[in-house]
């Protein structure tokens, strides 16, 4: 019922029922507006719940908004803002609401005891999984998702400040002023729709005016200050290192509009004034839970901020002053008061509603809706009739921020709470309700305090000016729970009573965080927020021992629950992946060459023609062009690094295991590279162009390591070489054109002529083409007679174009990953496949490599014991029995009669293909003492794709074993 | 997290390469002995407590840092150029 008609409504759904609303207010509301109490079922046992609080802690009112891929599940209703065509429904009800099959739960509760699972579903083990388990979700459990992929826009953002101040209430505000007027830079950030925290919500007077007109004039205010941004919807949820806090805001509007839902903030501030303010905490009496009773504090948002009330005829009930101020405020408004019910015997208040003091309430009547509560009263028993009871058990400091870097929270007798201990998140500091400060005047003074002094530590000067405000002291005598006939609810949320709590201790689960895994109180999205306090109590008072010494559990982030499309917004799919295209990328994708990733960089697997039904045909045909004619290949993807210095030499010696220094200037030579630990790191080419300038290639996978490795070793192990390293790879087209008419290709392309005298196998020099500068490198990663010639990048794509155009004129090609990997298996050459981080310069064979003429990085610990010697496995080379015969990659290998078992593996296949050049399926392989084994006929087995055959072991050289093709 | 490299300034640490222990820069010489290479290659203490140990300004201005930090409070002391330790 509103009490008030609003100026504007809206049409929304709840389970496809037309409903009225106020746009902007929360659903609770208007639910309330509409005389709807029963708005959801209880997670374990299907108790019917209504709304409880006014806030993000609500822990009944949760519910599903939108359909299909936009479903969003378990949004609360008391934070969910209701606006035109908003389609909400219930959850954890089936078939409806009202009639929940499941609610049959609630009739074996006895037997659903907390720990019941534990118990019950031991065993068979097997069972749990595809029995227990599933039967078990479905029947207790919160919204679902659709199982289809999000459609909606998150964001991601981040924001820098002086001061963060979290909540905006009466401290929270007075906090802002404070520091922004002295000049800071301030973010205020409060998770409600509108700033003002409970002065929203109150009927109060601030400087003689009501309180909602200050906080109008302090909201203008802090508008008009440049320096201050005010964010509302948004929730910090977590204190992190280094003044690093993360905040969710809701973005309000339209989704249809193309706003994102979500943003999810990394605010880093020097530093933040936590004014998060307090949760009122509900009072364990037997049926708590019906659809209509309330925390106090909210009966008072919905009267004061939202014009509805709660009920007709309304019961109060509390432990401090508040209870009281709820009565009279509900007065105020018109609604009748059915009954005060103070459980302290000392109160002095006089009103012309009935007023019980010293009275607890001890029973509840109403199946969907609350009918009528039984007090005890006097000695004896009284039945009031209601449709709303409100109930405040006292407040709870917010304190989890406190706690998010291992703060632990004080027990404070006072105020029957935790307040923060002093020293908390470095940077942080709390002032007002957080801070167990109860009064709006203590509130604002205090916000104004503290924030005066973090400007003075910034170096700001501030001016402290507080407003005169209500100075109430807050009265509390602790009731945590009324026993009686009925289940006393505590965490509504995870359906924890006060008898699972006292179960919990009887089995000896004292410790509260063990209560917690126990009964799993405090676990829900709500993570305890409203009942953690409450459970402590019960469970101290079941130990016999105090509150402090029983202890809290740990606060972790996040405070509220934050959607996982949030945090990883702008990651979905590819996300801000970055891609590194070759120049010839157009003309690869223009012959509709499918695209592999190779780290970040896309290279053509192989150039399909139109009579070819599979990717093999194309490639024995690629692999036809470089054995038989030409074929050229992008090879930009190998890392280029170029270095100068007179050192550079110097350096060269140090990292690879070879010589360098003897190099001659226009010559190239291949290297071997090891980590400090002996495993071989990369291998690759590099070539002298000047006697201090040489560019070393690495290969695709390693490029940013061996950087990183160059680096390291220059600044970290040898600051006194005088040698400088730069990445070139991005500047550098470079093409691989590689067969019997590699010479012939080139000599049209190239601006001079090119001879076997002047280019000499691993020859290297500067080539012009066509005008423009390159280099020419007379390197083979085919074992053909071949070339790299590279060119700056902006002539890459036209070269490309032209050596292609050229080699199909003379019978060959462009050739793609797949030829480029048969080639190389072909001829023994070995990839990151070999070079995988576990084998040494000695197990692929080129132990003789490593120089023993001087120290290189790795040298000392390749020499290590059981890094060398027979027993390592040793890259040998794989046939087939034939054609018809392919061998997998990761097979295991066996002696010929050996038993396919782990403790028999003799080693591995690394690398596999069919090779065109000699009709056979051919492996690189690892395999104990290999090199002594050529010749012997051993077992592949693997076991993932049921595959046996048997190999004879070989050289890995498959092709050309002396190397004749590559120099002639 | 955030590092204050002696070039840039103070960055998000996601610009950085964390790589170990600082003592990686005391490399031993070449026949220091097994015992010696194996502290050097893999024995490190864990402590609960300041540590120094090296980053990589990967994403910015590529220096080598050495970092001065606290694993229980997490606090970053300081950063200084690996090249001016070593030297």
């Amino acid at each position: 019922m509103r009490l008030e008609q609003p100026e504007q409504t809206v049409t929304f759904t709840f389970d496809g029922r037309k409903l009225k609303g106020v746009p902007g207010e929360p659903v609770a509301a208007a639910l309330m507006a509409n005389g709807i109490k029963l708005v959801a079922r209880s997670f374990k046992y299907h108790r019917p719940r209504g709304v409880m609080s006014a806030g993000s802690e609500e822990q009944n009112a949760l519910v599903t908004v939108g359909r299909g891929a936009q479903t969003e599940p378990n949004l609360r209703a008391t934070t969910l803002e209701v606006s035109e065509g908003l389609e909400v429904f219930s959850q954890n009800a089936w078939p409806s609401l009202r009639y929940d099959m499941l609610a049959i739960n609630d009739l074996f509760s006895r037997f659903l005891a907390a720990g019941f699972y534990y118990k019950t579903f031991m065993w068979p083990r097997s069972f749990w999984e595809k029995v227990y388990e599933p039967v078990i979700r479905r029947a207790a459990g919160l919204g679902a998702l659709s199982g289809e992929t999000n459609p909606d826009d998150y964001e991601k953002a981040f924001a820098f400040c002086d001061v963060l101040v979290i909540g905006a209430g009466p401290a929270g505000l007075m906090a802002a002023l404070t520091a922004g007027r002295a000049g800071a830079d301030v973010i205020l950030a409060d998770e409600d729709t509108a700033m003002g925290g409970r002065l929203l919500r109150e009927r109060e007077e601030i400087d003689g005016k009501p309180a909602t007109a200050w906080v109008a004039a302090a909201i203008q205010e802090l508008a008009n200050l440049k320096n201050v941004r005010m964010m509302t919807r948004t929730t910090v949820t977590g204190a992190y290192d280094q003044g690093t806090y993360a905040a969710l805001e809701r973005i309000a509007g339209d989704r249809a509009a193309g706003k994102p839902l979500e943003c999810f903030w990394r605010i880093v501030a020097k530093r933040a004034i936590l004014t998060a303010g307090a949760l009122e905490r509900p009072i364990a009496f037997p049926n708590n839970d019906r659809p209509g009773i309330m925390m106090a504090s909210a009966v008072r948002a919905y009267v004061n901020r939202w014009g509805v009330a709660p009920g007709k005829s309304v019961a109060v009930f509390g432990n401090n002053d508040d209870a009281h101020r709820t009565a009279q405020d509900l007065q105020a408004a018109g609604i009748k008061v059915a009954a005060l019910i103070d459980s302290r015997d000392d109160t002095d208040i006089t009103s012309d509603f009935p007023i019980y003091t010293g009275a607890q309430v001890v029973a509840t009547k109403g199946r969907h809706a609350l009918e009528s509560v039984t007090i005890a009263y006097n000695g004896g028993r009284r039945v009031i009739r209601t449709d709303c009871l409100a109930m405040s058990g006292g407040w709870n400091p917010t304190v989890h921020l406190t706690c998010h870097m291992n703060g632990r929270p004080t027990w404070n007798t006072d105020i029957a709470s935790f307040v923060p201990s002093a020293e908390n998140v470095p940077g942080m500091v709390t002032a007002g309700a957080c801070n167990g400060t109860f009064s709006t005047a203590d509130c604002l003074a205090e916000g104004a305090a503290v924030a005066a002094d973090v400007a003075k530590d910034l170096g700001f000067k501030s001016r402290v000016k507080v407003p005169q405000a209500e100075d109430r002291t807050y009265a509390i005598s602790p009731l945590w729970a009324v026993p009686g006939k009925g289940r006393q609810w505590i965490d509504f949320q995870n359906d924890v009573h006060v008898k699972d709590i006292k179960l919990a201790a009887q089995e000896n689960f004292r410790s509260v965080e063990h209560m917690k895994r126990y009964t799993t109180q405090g676990m829900a999205p709500d993570q305890g927020k409203s009942s953690n306090v409450v459970a402590l109590a019960v469970l101290a008072d079941a130990t016999g021992r105090g509150i402090p010494e029983t202890g809290t559990t740990t606060f972790r982030p996040p405070y509220v629950p934050v959607s996982i499309a949030a945090m990883g917004a702008g990651s979905q799919g590819k996300g801000f992946a970055p891609e590194r295209f070759t120049t010839s990328h157009k003309a690869s994708v223009g012959r509709d060459a499918p695209m592999i990733e190779a780290g970040l960089w896309y290279r053509p697997s192989y150039f399909p023609q139109k009579d070819e039904a599979t990717w093999r045909e194309a490639c024995d045909r690629e692999v036809g062009y470089v054995r038989n004619a030409v074929g050229v290949c992008d090879v930009s993807t190998l890392g280029k690094i170029d270095i100068q210095g007179p050192d550079a030499a110097t350096l060269l010696d140090f990292v690879y295991t070879n010589t360098f220094s003897t190099l001659k200037v226009g010559k190239v030579r291949y290297g071997l590279m090891l980590r400090e630990d002996g495993h071989v790191l990369d291998d690759g080419t590099t070539a002298r162009l000047g006697e201090q300038h040489f560019v070393m290639t690495t290969t695709t996978a390693a490029a940013g390591l061996v950087m990183r490795h160059l680096e390291f070793v220059l600044q970290a192990l040898r600051p006194d070489l005088d040698a400088n390293v730069i990445s070139v790879t991005e500047q550098w087209a470079q093409f691989a054109v590689a067969g019997p008419k590699a010479r012939a290709l080139l000599n049209t392309v190239l601006d001079q002529e090119l001879t076997d005298e002047a280019w000499p196998f691993m020859a290297c020099g500067e080539a012009n083409v066509g005008g423009v500068p390159g280099r020419l490198f007379r390197i083979s990663f085919s074992g053909e007679h071949a070339y790299e010639v590279a060119v700056p990048s902006r002539y890459g794509e036209s070269l490309f174009r032209m050596l292609v155009a050229q080699a199909e004129v003379m019978g060959g090609g462009p050739y793609g990953m797949e030829a480029l990997n048969v080639l190389r298996i072909e001829k023994g050459f070995i990839t990151h496949a070999e070079i995988h981080g576990r084998t040494t310069a000695f197990d692929i064979g080129m132990g003789r490599m490593v120089s023993q003429k001087k120290d290189c990085i790795g040298h000392a610990a390749a020499a290590r014991p059981g890094l060398i010697g027979e027993g390592r496995q040793q890259l040998v080379g794989l046939r087939a029995k034939g054609p018809d015969h392919p061998l997998t990659a990761g097979a295991h290998l066996f002696e010929k009669d050996a038993d396919a078992t782990r403790v028999n593996s003799q080693g591995y296949t690394t690398s596999v293909c069919y090779s065109p050049t000699l009709d056979t399926q051919l492996a690189l392989a690892f395999l104990e003492n290999g090199r002594a084994r050529h010749g012997e006929v051993i077992k592949l087995r693997d076991h993932l794709r049921d595959v046996t055959e048997t190999v004879v072991v070989c050289d890995p050289v498959f092709f050309d074993p002396t190397g004749g093709r590559a120099r002639g | 997290m955030r590092i204050t490299c002696p070039n840039c300034g103070e960055r998000d640490r996601r610009e950085f390469y964390y790589q170990g222990d600082a003592l990686a820069l005391d490399r031993p010489s070449q026949d220091a002995g097994l015992s010696v290479w194996d502290d050097y290659l893999h024995n490190r203490g864990n402590p609960a407590g300041d540590t120094k140990d090296l980053w990589f300004h990967e994403a910015g201005c590529g220096a080598w840092l050495v970092v001065d930090r606290n694993t229980v409070t997490h606090a970053v002391h300081k950063a200084v150029l690996a090249e001016k330790v070593k030297r």
